[in-house]
């Protein structure tokens, strides 16, 4: 893909997003008034920061954002670890590494991301004694790993077989054949898709507020018990997602770009 | 070439794939030194027969031996002939992502173990031997086909071989192109390297090889030294097939 036709398709992407984003608030704003919705953005910004004493002092959402990202870097890059493990064990020879990573993939891929976060802090918490911020990486980390695996496995499945022959034939170990060779154009391969599945782990990690984790999302729950501003907190929630989203595959794309191998 | 001693040696190797019998009882010696061209019609199992000598293909029946190693399931046995084994396939197949000078470079500093500065040092050499010493830092991707098998050939030396397989080298290649590879090649025939070339090029053939060697339906026809084999093949189907392809 050349670069010209990247950057048409992401803006592209980005204006019908606008546009769809837009034509909702529209709706949602003319609905708000029909009701008689009392819209108070003034009060939005104390939730960000505020000044106390002369002091600059971060609001709930900052922080719920710093628990996000942190939940989502280390369940992503768990992920990564597993992904590849289980990746591995499922084009390996041996058969119950095989047959091991097959289970996990279908419990994982058969079951609703929910109850899977229910699992590890209801059923394996009192267990293994993890607290809900464990429990909640445990749980996106396995979910993800599932998915990333699948996309390892592609990349490595899709280096062509003369890459392999050349490799064996100067004598690689298997180890070297991996490192050298495979890997490097697989992952090359399969960055896009890597890319949107961390975005899709910082999406998912929404889903713990249901056990309570203070991230982002909990945090806005917890301001509209106060604050009864569903309105407002929710929309501004949801534009702090997309512009933390937009930005990373932003960046992203360069990364893409500069890794990229013609062939 | 009677009384030098053999480097490669097949003793009644089958091969299958599923019910196909890609290789029927094939028996061969290559010796020191030896040039050998094999051809024959496409299906006939000249590429299957070369695969074998690294290993690429496992065979399924017989014994192949290369140096006194025997190809089996010991990986370390494997190693050991591929080390020594070069290989040049009909797609190139250099790794795109890495620059030609690091394409020569991989094999002798993971498997030889030189230091990056010897196996810079042994790249350029072998680059200027195929005569592209001014592409080392492209990629593979920049270069044209013959340019890229050129290549292809310095990454198999600088492993330093004792043994060159060639699969259709120049099939891929735009006819052009075909020339500045078979220099490349006949050159280093001189200097002695044994080589085993799956090739069509008959041109090639009778100025190099030592022994011609025909295929058909998976079984060496016809094995003969060149002046016997162009003027004189005792079988019908090589000679039918030599007429085809010397018609133009």
């Amino acid at each position: 893909m050349t670069w010209s036709r990247l950057m048409r398709s992401q803006s592209a992407s980005i204006i019908q997003y606008l546009i769809v984003v837009g034509l909702i608030s529209y709706a949602a704003y003319g609905g708000a008034q029909s009701m008689g919705y009392n819209w108070q953005w003034y009060r939005v910004p104390q939730f960000f920061w505020t000044v106390k004493d002369g002091q600059f002092v971060w609001g709930p959402l900052p922080l719920g954002l710093l628990n996000t990202m942190i939940l989502s870097i280390v369940s992503f890059v768990l992920a990564l670890l597993m992904g590849f493990g289980l990746a591995f064990l499922r084009l390996s020879k041996l058969v119950i590494g095989n047959a091991f990573a097959n289970v996990v993939m279908e419990l994982v891929r058969n079951t609703p991301i929910l109850v899977q976060v229910y699992v590890f802090y209801y059923v394996l918490g009192p267990i293994f004694d993890l607290d809900r911020f464990t429990a909640s990486i445990m749980a996106l980390a396995v979910f993800h790993a599932a998915l990333i695996s699948e996309i390892v496995r592609a990349g490595i499945v899709g280096v062509k077989k003369g890459q392999w022959e050349a490799a064996d034939a100067i004598a690689l170990t298997r180890l070297d054949v991996y490192r050298y060779v495979i890997l490097p154009q697989a992952i090359r391969m399969v960055l896009p898709a890597m890319t949107s599945e961390g975005i899709h782990v910082l999406k998912n990690s929404a889903i713990v507020s249901v056990i309570a984790v203070a991230e982002l999302t909990t945090a806005g729950r917890n301001i509209i018990s106060d604050t009864f501003m569903s309105f407002e907190i929710w929309l501004t929630i949801a534009a702090v997602y997309f512009v933390v989203t937009v930005a990373l595959s932003a960046s992203m794309t360069v990364l893409e770009k500069k890794y990229a191998i013609s062939q | 070439m009677a009384g030098v001693a053999p480097i490669i040696e097949l003793r009644h190797v089958d091969k299958f794939y599923g019910q196909f019998q890609a290789l029927k009882d094939v028996n061969l010696t290559v010796r020191t030194g030896e040039r050998m061209v094999i051809c024959g019609p496409s299906g006939s199992g000249k590429s299957t027969l070369i695969r074998c000598i690294n290993r690429l293909e496992e065979h399924n029946g017989g014994e192949i031996f290369v140096e006194g190693i025997e190809l089996n399931e010991a990986t370390s046995n494997i190693r050991a002939v591929r080390k020594d084994v070069g290989m040049v396939f009909q797609q190139f197949n250099l790794f795109p992502h890495l620059t030609v000078l690091e394409n020569l470079m991989l094999g002798p500093m993971r498997v030889r173990k030189l230091s990056k500065t010897e196996a810079a040092e042994r790249a350029r050499t072998y680059l200027e031997r195929v005569r592209i010493p001014e592409q080392a830092e492209k990629y593979p991707s920049q270069l044209s086909g013959g340019q890229q098998q050129r290549v292809a050939i310095a990454r198999s030396l600088c492993m330093e071989p004792r043994i060159m397989l060639f699969d259709e080298p120049t099939s891929a290649l735009d006819p052009e192109m075909i020339n500045e590879v078979l220099d490349v090649m006949v050159e280093l025939a001189q200097t002695g390297m044994t080589m085993v070339c799956v090739t069509h090029e008959m041109g090639f053939a009778r100025k190099v090889a030592d022994t011609m060697v025909f295929m058909e339906d998976g079984a060496i026809v016809e094995t003969a030294p060149p002046e016997t084999f162009f003027t004189n093949p005792s079988s019908d189907r090589c000679q039918s097939f030599l007429e085809q392809i010397l018609q133009h």
